[in-house]
C-alpha cells in the first residue's frame, strides 16, 4: 500500500497525469456529445471541466499542480488563433462582400456585450473588481485576461466567465436565432463569434461553414475592439 | 509536413508576441499573428498548402484547448459562490442579447446595402 501511495505522491506532482487526464476527459466528452446525434445539451467542455473538477476535488489536487501538466493542451490556445487566419483568408471574398455588415454588427455587438453585462451585475450589487472581472468576457480568453489585469480585475476568474459566456453563447444560439427567424448564416455566425468568442466558433463550425468563417471574422475582430472598449465602458461604473 | 507547418504557424504567433510587446499593443501576440498570417497567405499561396492540413486538426478540436483554463472553476469556487446571481445573470442575458442583437443588426444592414449571401 505506501508504494502505490509514493507512486501516487509522485505522478500527482507530475504533468504527465493531468495532461493525460486532461485529454482522456475530452475524448470521454466528445464521445458522449457523437453519442447524443451532435447535441448541443451535451457538450464536451462541461463534461470534460465536470470530470476533472471532480477529480480534483476527490484526489485534493490543487489548480496549479492540475495547470502544471494541462499547460501543454493551453498553449495550443495561441497556434490555434493564428490558424484561425485559413480559414479567414480562404473566404476573403465573401468577407469583402459583406463588409458593411460586419463593421456595423461588430460594433453593435460589442457594445451590447460589454454595456449590458456591466448594467446587470451593477444592479445586482457587483463591486467594481468584479465588474472588471466581467468586462471583457465577450472577448478570446487570452485576450481578456490581458484586458480584465489592465482593469484591476481577477484573471483567473475571468478566464472562467470567459469559458461560461462561451458555452451560454453554444448552447442556446441555434434554438434562439431559430425561433427568431434569422436564417443568414453569415449573420447567425459574425454575431456569435463576437458575442461567445472560440467557443461559439466551435459550435458555428459544428453547424455550418459560412457560419463558422463569420464565427471565426467576429471573434478576432472583437478581440480587438474590446481592447478598446472595455476601459472606456468602465469609466461610466 | 508536421514540422514545417508548425514552424510557420509558431513563427506567427512568435513576431505577433514581439509586435505587441515591443509596441505596448493591447492586442496579445496570437491575434497579431492571426492577422500577419492573412496577410501572407494572400501574398505566398502555396503557404496555405503547407499550413492547412495542420490548421484544420488544431481548429477540429479547438473546444479542447479551452478545458485547461475551464478547471480554473474550482480555484474561483468562493469567489462565483458569493456573487452566483450577479454573475449569472448577467453572463447569460449580456450574452444571449449580444447574440441576438448583432444577428438582427448583421441582417439588417445586409439588406440595407444588398449583400445578399450566396453571391
Amino acid at each position: 500500500m505506501t508504494d502505490a501511495f509514493q507512486v501516487w505522491a509522485y505522478m500527482a506532482q507530475q504533468p504527465l497525469l493531468w495532461l493525460c487526464a486532461t485529454l482522456f476527459a475530452y475524448w470521454i466528452g466528445e464521445t458522449l456529445f457523437l453519442k447524443s446525434g451532435r447535441s448541443p445539451l451535451v457538450n464536451s467542455v462541461v463534461i470534460a471541466v465536470a470530470l476533472l473538477a471532480g477529480l480534483l476535488m476527490l484526489t485534493g489536487t490543487s489548480y496549479q499542480t492540475y495547470f502544471n501538466g494541462a499547460q501543454f493542451v493551453h498553449f495550443m490556445l495561441g497556434p490555434a488563433t493564428v490558424c484561425l487566419a485559413i480559414p479567414l483568408q480562404a473566404n476573403m471574398l465573401a468577407i469583402r462582400k459583406a463588409l458593411v455588415p460586419i463593421i456595423v454588427a461588430l460594433f453593435v455587438g460589442s457594445l451590447t456585450a460589454i454595456l449590458s453585462a456591466l448594467g446587470i451585475a451593477w444592479m445586482l450589487g457587483a463591486d467594481h473588481v468584479l465588474l472588471a472581472t466581467l468586462a471583457p468576457k465577450s472577448a478570446t480568453a487570452p485576450v481578456a485576461i490581458g484586458i480584465a489585469e489592465n482593469l484591476g480585475g481577477q484573471a483567473t476568474l475571468t478566464a472562467v466567465l470567459v469559458i461560461l459566456t462561451g458555452l451560454v453563447g453554444a448552447l442556446f444560439v441555434t434554438p434562439m436565432l431559430n425561433v427568431l427567424g434569422i436564417t443568414d448564416w453569415r449573420a447567425r455566425g459574425f454575431a456569435t463569434g463576437v458575442a461567445a468568442h472560440g467557443i461559439g466558433t466551435a459550435r458555428a463550425f459544428q453547424i455550418n461553414d459560412t457560419a463558422g468563417v463569420f464565427a471565426s471574422m467576429g471573434m478576432g475582430l472583437n478581440a480587438i475592439l474590446t481592447a478598446f472598449l472595455a476601459p472606456l465602458i468602465m469609466q461610466l461604473f | 509536413m508536421l514540422v514545417p507547418a508548425f514552424a510557420i504557424i509558431l513563427l506567427f504567433q512568435l513576431i505577433g508576441e514581439v509586435i505587441s510587446r515591443a509596441l505596448h499593443l493591447p492586442l496579445p501576440g496570437p491575434v497579431l499573428g492571426m492577422v500577419g498570417m492573412v496577410v501572407a497567405l494572400s501574398a505566398i499561396p502555396r503557404l496555405a498548402q503547407i499550413v492547412t492540413p495542420v490548421a484544420q486538426g488544431l481548429l477540429r478540436h479547438l473546444s479542447l484547448l479551452f478545458v485547461p483554463v475551464g478547471v480554473g472553476i474550482v480555484a474561483n469556487v468562493h469567489t462565483i459562490a458569493e456573487h452566483w446571481v450577479a454573475i449569472s445573470v448577467s453572463l447569460v442575458v449580456s450574452t444571449l442579447l449580444a447574440i441576438v442583437v448583432g444577428a438582427f443588426t448583421f441582417t439588417y444592414v445586409a439588406k440595407l446595402v444588398g449583400s445578399k449571401p450566396n453571391d
